[in-house]
């Protein structure tokens, strides 16, 4: 078996006049977590119900750990862990009897079930709320049981869409925390966001989706540095009409310097736009030197991934969201 | 094979934990059968008994439990199709179960509430004085009759739970379905006081037959050859639902 688990290739998928999925292409490695990311109706959801065997595509090739969905999709789905975007708790049953349950669906032995009923409830942080019936647990709680049920045969490969869609910020950072503990144990993780700081915190590599069409994918920190915009920004120590001279004479200075693109005066501080902070720094730390100008402080900023999806689609992300909310 | 008896298990085990905890569920399909017995035998006793003869409580009896069995075998696919709608059933489609078990399970569970029903309304029955005349065994043997016509009927709902798009529909099937499947038939009247298209109506409907079989074994006991024509009817009837069935739902649990 290869190491890649997810395998996705010019894939289509069009529901009347809607492309939902145009032409998409990914891979995602054994052991990463794979973060789809992008707004509402991006096509994210139909993805991973094309990758669940629940829709067909209608063009392209999707293998399951070396295994082609359309051929043999019953290995797939024991291959698969599926947590959807929306609730899928039966209010009548208790925490238990949900994982008893999906313990037979997935076929595991009565002997290996208790244990695995264990270990799921300790991994979601549910141990103890055993009798509980679904109904009375708050929406967080019924969230964790949700995806303690999907991992109770312990699948390689397990499909997160929006774990954390309407959670607080305790709740979020439990289910942060179970991902990242599947990781740990050696699962694959695709998840489904278009939350930016759950791609950032979570994600090995992601792939930035809107209207269908993957616009970006990498690591996170390789699409931001992609971006060539980090910002450096000088504070001069001490404010006078001397040291605002100073910050005149400096910021001469680092505009003569090739990787600089753009300064703006801000108050005490001159903040620098650069290519890449690494190589910026140290030759602003030099100009400084040689000019003699005391600096307070100097910090130094990425772009966020939300600058990212501005860059590549040309749309701002938060805004979209309001607008189909 | 033993994959797919835990796989089914596991959703009976399911729907049987919904009956034991919710159940206004079947208070619910009991309300109907519960007052056309109480209330209505009560009150046309005096009315019926030229035409009828005897109590009208036993003659209707055989009418209230085909209509029991119909209407919990009618709402048997509702639980489905809710499951359909909240995105459940999808979820158990990413599962590695075989597509029928969910047929299954639900199918078991259906038939097995509906005998619970309709020992309610036997006992109720036996409370208001009703005597089967064909004894224990005749009890059985209405409790089976009325599974023959539950089997077919769960069919039928199990269709419309994934051919129909909201549980709206559904209920408006349901509602608009029991009464006329009752009244054109045997279960309330005799038929020869019916008008003549009602008269033939019944005749089709395998209501009529299941219900003349019903009441042969409550009013006078053992009548072979009216069980095996009703018997011969329930099952072309419950082949024909089966035969339905399998080629709808193939396609729509593809
Ligand atoms: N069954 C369907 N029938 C018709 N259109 C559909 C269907 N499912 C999805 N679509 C459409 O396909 C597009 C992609 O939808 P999808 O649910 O995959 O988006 P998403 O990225 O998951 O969005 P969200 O963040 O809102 O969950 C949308 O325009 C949606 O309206
Ligand atoms: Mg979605």
């Amino acid at each position: 078996m290869s190491d890649t688990v997810v395998r996705i290739e010019n894939l289509r998928k069009q529901y009347g006049p809607i492309t939902a999925l145009d032409d998409i292409s990914l891979e995602v490695e054994r052991g990463t977590i794979f973060g789809l990311l992008g707004p509402n109706g991006a096509g994210k959801t139909t993805a991973v119900k094309i990758l669940t065997t629940l829709v067909r595509p209608d063009a392209g090739k999707v293998e399951v750990a070396g295994t082609d969905i359309l051929k043999d999709p019953d290995r797939v789905r024991s291959l698969i862990g599926y947590v959807p975007q929306e609730l899928t708790v039966d209010p009548y049953l208790t925490v238990e009897e949900h994982l008893r349950y999906y313990a037979d669906l997935y076929h595991l032995s009565a002997a290996v079930r208790e244990p695995r009923i264990r270990e799921a409830l300790g991994l979601v942080g549910l141990a103890g709320q055993e009798d509980r019936r679904a109904r009375y647990l708050s929406g967080g709680t019924k969230k964790k049981l949700d995806l303690a049920c999907g991992l109770i045969h312990r699948p390689p490969l397990i499909l997160l869409d929006e774990p954390s869609l309407g959670l607080d910020v305790h709740v979020r950072r439990d289910v942060w925390n179970y991902v990242l503990r599947l990781k740990e144990q050696g699962t694959t993780v695709f998840l489904c966001t278009n939350y930016m700081d759950e791609a950032e915190r979570l994600c090995d590599e992601v792939a930035i989706i809107d209207h269908g069409k993957i616009a970006v994918a990498g690591a996170p920190a390789a699409l931001r540095s992609q971006l060539k915009k980090d910002v450096i920004s000088v504070e001069i120590a001490g404010f006078n009409e001397h040291e605002r001279e100073k910050l005149a004479t400096l910021e001469k200075a680092v505009s003569q310097l090739a990787i600089v693109q753009a300064t703006t005066k801000d108050g005490a501080r001159l903040k620098i736009d650069v290519e890449s902070n690494e190589i910026a720094l140290p030759q602003i730390l030099e100009r400084t030197a040689s000019l003699s100008i005391p600096i307070r402080t100097i910090t130094y900023s990425r772009p966020g991934l939300d600058e990212v999806f501005l860059h590549f689609t040309g749309r701002p992300l938060a805004e979209e969201k309001e607008k189909d909310a | 094979m033993l994959e797919f008896a835990q796989e089914t298990k596991a959703q009976l085990v399911r729907w049987m934990i919904h009956l034991r905890r919710e159940p206004f569920n079947i208070a619910f399909n009991l309300l109907n059968p519960v007052i056309l017995l109480i209330f209505m035998g009560g009150a046309f006793q005096g009315l019926a008994q030229g035409s009828v003869g005897g109590d009208y409580r036993t003659y209707l009896l055989p009418g209230i439990l085909a209509l029991t069995a119909f209407g919990n075998s009618m709402a048997g696919g509702i639980p489905l199709l809710f499951d359909k709608e909240n995105g459940s059933l999808l979820r158990l489609m990413s599962t590695p179960i075989s597509r029928a078990s969910i047929l299954v399970g639900r199918f078991l569970a259906v038939n097995i509430n509906t005998t619970l029903q309709c020992v309610i309304i036997l006992g109720l029955g036996f409370i208001f004085g009703v005597r089967i005349a064909a004894g224990l065994g005749g009890v059985l043997a209405l409790l089976v009759i009325g599974l023959l016509l539950g089997f077919g009927v769960t069919v039928i709902s199990l269709i419309l739970a994934f051919v129909l798009k909201n549980h709206g529909d559904f209920f408006a099937i349901i509602g608009i379905s029991a009464l006329p499947a009752t009244f054109l038939s045997s279960a309330f009247v005799p038929l020869d006081s019916l008008p003549l298209w009602m008269r033939l109506i019944a005749w089709v409907n395998p209501m009529t037959y299941m219900i003349d079989a019903m009441r042969s074994l409550i009013l006078s006991g053992w009548d072979l050859p009216l069980l095996v024509r009703m018997a011969i009817v329930l099952l072309v009837f419950d082949g024909a639902m089966f035969w339905l069935g399998g080629r709808v739902l193939r396609r729509h649990l593809a």
